[in-house]
């Protein structure tokens, strides 16, 4: 668990590109802003959705929060100290596999668990979050044998291995089919209540935010900026569609918010 | 299951299919050429000076000789070649320093040193080991920078969040990413040392398969040049079998079957 405490991020990039790209318009040499003054502060164990169009620096404003990329100004901090680099505090779960792919599922889940000294507890630990996530007899195999909702598991193994005070996910329910989405969702639901980390999840589904959400923050366009923030206080399992009102009516309004004016 | 039997029957006799058409054209090219067994000796001829060759045991003599020499000049460019293409791929300070200097002595043949390698290292193993080396060395490093180059930069991405330290970072991701790209330089490489010590052997030494087929030039035995000729054509194809073979370990192969 812990608190984070965004304070006036912004992030510019340099364009670096000699051709100019069809239609951005950019010369070489320009800046270009992505994240834009973005304040936001977690709670201890909260978890956050973060929404917003596509390329609006969402990837990057959780980049900065993992320590691999630094902002142009403002401060991020962690339980009021400041990120200065990676760390294996805050795991980051990619959108494509981050699995290491020489190494199996049990050995991937080792990785964070590697400077144990006593080999028996380690495996005993091992193996204890490979069946928390339901691939126990799939400890042997490389992810290369899995399917992608077993390899996007067996990621979240490893991150939960370390025991991180954040989880950072990019993504995690991206490429995989309806079904195996919607169970994923809810284990990621059921990790949270369990577990009680704070959590910083960035999708571009609306459902999945409040269904999921503690909070839910939406990004505008590029430069980005904080459109909206807003704590959802409703109790788990959510039912999105037609029984809670109030989120069925926030539902249409992030719709809105992202430009579609109808929604299903 | 009828498919696969009929494949693995193709597979095991094409080849020697091919390899009688091949007996059989030369055969056919000896007889209607009307030249002299001297100037192109037939299969028959070939084959019986071979028996000879190898009753009085000299074309293990020379093979072994080889081989040792294409071993050693190999494994050297090997061990120094594959860190320091490990070297050139991470650190952007020596690459900067070093590839220019790879790059002008790479195209360079192995053989525009061979008065030099003389010079230096006299007559005898030594100078056909340093052509071999040279010949696969270059190779070995460019294909190993370019392998890590390549190495997908989310891994390392999850080794800075593993904390991991710069052996960690080495041994834990840079050497299994790189191992089939490297596996294949290797393979690649092994077959040019094995066209170099031929050539090398015809100058610098008085033993192995290139002195055997220039020695017989000298004595115009056209059927020990030709006894020679197969053997170094039988241990490529040995050559690239193992070096086959070694891609297929499991670590090795994570590439292979991925995407």
């Amino acid at each position: 668990m812990a608190h984070i405490q965004i304070n006036n991020l912004s992030r510019e990039f340099v364009n670096r590109r000699k051709k100019e790209r069809e239609g951005n318009g950019l010369d070489y040499g320009e800046k270009v802003s992505v994240l834009e003054n973005i304040n936001i502060e977690v709670e201890d164990g909260e978890m956050v959705c973060l929404l917003g169009p596509s390329g609006c620096g969402k990837s990057t404003l959780l980049r900065i929060l993992a320590g691999f990329d630094k902002q142009t100004s403002g401060t991020v901090l962690i339980d009021g100290k400041e990120v200065t680099g990676p760390s294996s505090d805050n795991i980051f779960v990619f959108q494509h596999s981050g699995l290491l792919p020489w190494m199996t599922v049990g050995e991937n889940v080792e990785l964070g668990l590697r400077h144990m000294e006593d080999e028996q507890a380690k495996k005993v630990e091992i193996q204890e979050y490979i069946e928390m996530v339901e691939l126990d007899g799939f400890e042997d195999h490389y992810p290369r044998q899995l399917s992608g909702g077993m390899q996007r598991r067996a990621e979240l193994a490893r991150a939960l291995a370390v025991n991180p005070d954040i989880l950072i996910m990019d993504e995690p329910f991206n490429g995989l089919d309806f079904l195996t989405h919607m169970k994923m969702r809810e284990e990621v639901v059921n990790m949270h209540q369990f577990l009680g980390k704070t959590v910083f999840i960035v999708t571009h589904d609306i459902d999945d935010a409040l269904i999921m959400g503690d909070r839910v923050v939406v990004f505008s366009k590029r430069p980005s900026q904080v459109k909206m923030n807003q704590k959802l206080d409703f109790p788990h399992p959510r039912i999105v569609f037609n029984k809670q009102t109030e989120l069925s009516q926030l539902r249409d309004e992030l719709f809105l918010m992202l430009g579609v004016s109808y929604a299903v | 299951m009828m498919t696969e039997t009929h494949s693995t029957l193709t597979k095991n006799i094409a080849p020697v299919l091919s390899f009688t058409v091949l007996v059989l054209v030369w055969e056919a090219t000896v007889r209607l050429s009307g030249w002299d067994t001297n100037v192109l000796p037939g299969p028959y001829k070939v084959l019986e000076s071979m028996t000879e060759l190898i009753a009085n045991g000299s074309i293990f003599k020379h093979t072994v000789a080889s081989l040792f020499r294409v071993t050693l000049g190999f494994y050297i460019a090997a061990i120094l070649g594959i860190p320091l293409g490990i070297i050139l791929g991470r650190s952007q300070i020596a690459s900067i320093l070093f590839s220019p200097v790879i790059s002008f002595l790479r195209p360079i043949s192995p053989l525009a040193w061979i008065p030099l390698a003389m010079l230096w290292f006299g007559i005898g193993d030594k100078p056909a080991i340093f052509l071999i080396f040279l010949a696969s060395f270059f190779p070995i490093v460019m294909a190993t920078t370019v392998a890590v180059h390549s190495i997908n930069p989310t891994y390392f991405y999850v080794a800075a969040n593993f904390n991991f330290s710069r052996t960690e970072v080495i041994q834990k991701v840079v050497i299994p990413a790189i191992i089939p790209d490297v596996i294949t330089a290797l393979r690649l490489s092994v077959a040019i040392a094995w066209v170099v010590v031929v050539a090398a052997e015809m100058i610098a030494v008085q033993s192995g398969l290139g002195y055997l087929i220039l020695d017989s030039r000298n004595g115009l035995r056209m059927d020990y040049v030709m006894d020679g000729m197969i053997v170094i054509g039988l241990i490529g194809l040995f050559l690239d079998y193992i070096m086959r073979r070694l891609s297929r370990i499991e670590s090795a192969s994570w590439g292979v079957k991925q995407a």
